[in-house]
């Protein structure tokens, strides 16, 4: 039986986007583990310069909308797995949204103002 | 009642049952997610504290890091980070239809968990400071 999807996406934004944002995630660790092999551990000075690159600093910005997008779907993935409440899953949901905006805005400022 | 609807026997004391590995991965892919989520705000303190540019944040830094509850909670964070990423690696894998045969199957899944625990351990007793 074929699947015509109209006004409902049927979730299919949410797993390519948990997909996409884990890529981008995967690249950025990558580059951090190259970086560490290279010495930017090493010293708390490396690691501020590595850290305030502007390619780096780009890609880091990627990195944490990525995950806070990833950690929304897979989070909230297991609310709807396991709580069965619609009132606390709403709650849980709402504060689930509101900690991982909170969470972009703090992490992205202390990348961002170096 | 046709075939489909016919009450069949449930048994879901899930303890019980013989999980396959691909089963104890997919559900450590799970709380490993769950367990970085929820320390989200002390990884990102971390992070402010080390690349902070005054005196007191790199004192707090060594502090906390190198304050041994912490540093024992990072080496979950650490497993859990890894694991996740080596699983979310098959799960992509498998998406594009490598490794969907069930030999294939069982032995990614045990690669996942053991290279996992193995990057565990080579980067784990760097941060115990072993070496």
């Amino acid at each position: 039986m074929k699947c015509i999807v109209v006004g409902a996406h049927y979730g299919l934004m949410d797993w390519l986007a948990q997909r996409v944002t884990a890529v981008v995630m995967a690249i950025f660790t990558l580059i951090v583990f190259a970086a560490m092999l290279g010495g930017v551990l090493g010293s708390r000075e490396a690691w501020q310069s590595f850290m305030s690159n502007g390619v780096i600093r780009f890609a880091s910005f990627l990195f944490i909308v990525s995950l806070c997008y990833h950690a929304w779907v897979g989070v909230r993935d297991i609310w709807m797995d396991y709580i069965n409440s619609a009132a606390l899953r709403l709650i849980l949901h709402a504060a689930t949204l509101l900690a991982l905006l909170g969470y972009a805005g703090w992490a992205i400022q202390i990348i961002w103002r170096l | 009642m046709s075939e489909l609807t016919k009450q069949r026997p449930k048994h879901l004391a899930l303890h019980e049952i013989r999980q396959p590995l691909a089963a104890i991965a997919s559900i450590l892919h799970r709380i490993s997610g769950a367990g970085l989520f929820l320390m989200l705000p002390l990884l990102i303190w971390l992070l402010q504290l080390s690349l902070g540019t005054t005196q007191e944040s790199a004192d707090l830094f060594r502090a906390v890091a190198g304050n041994w509850l912490v540093k024992l909670i990072l080496l979950g964070l650490l497993w859990a980070f890894l694991h996740h990423f080596c699983m979310g690696i098959r799960i992509l894998l498998i998406d594009i239809h490598v490794g969907v045969e069930k030999a294939q199957a069982h032995a990614s899944a045990k690669a996942v968990l053991a290279v996992s625990l193995a990057l565990t351990a080579v980067f784990g007793l760097k941060l115990l400071g072993v070496y």
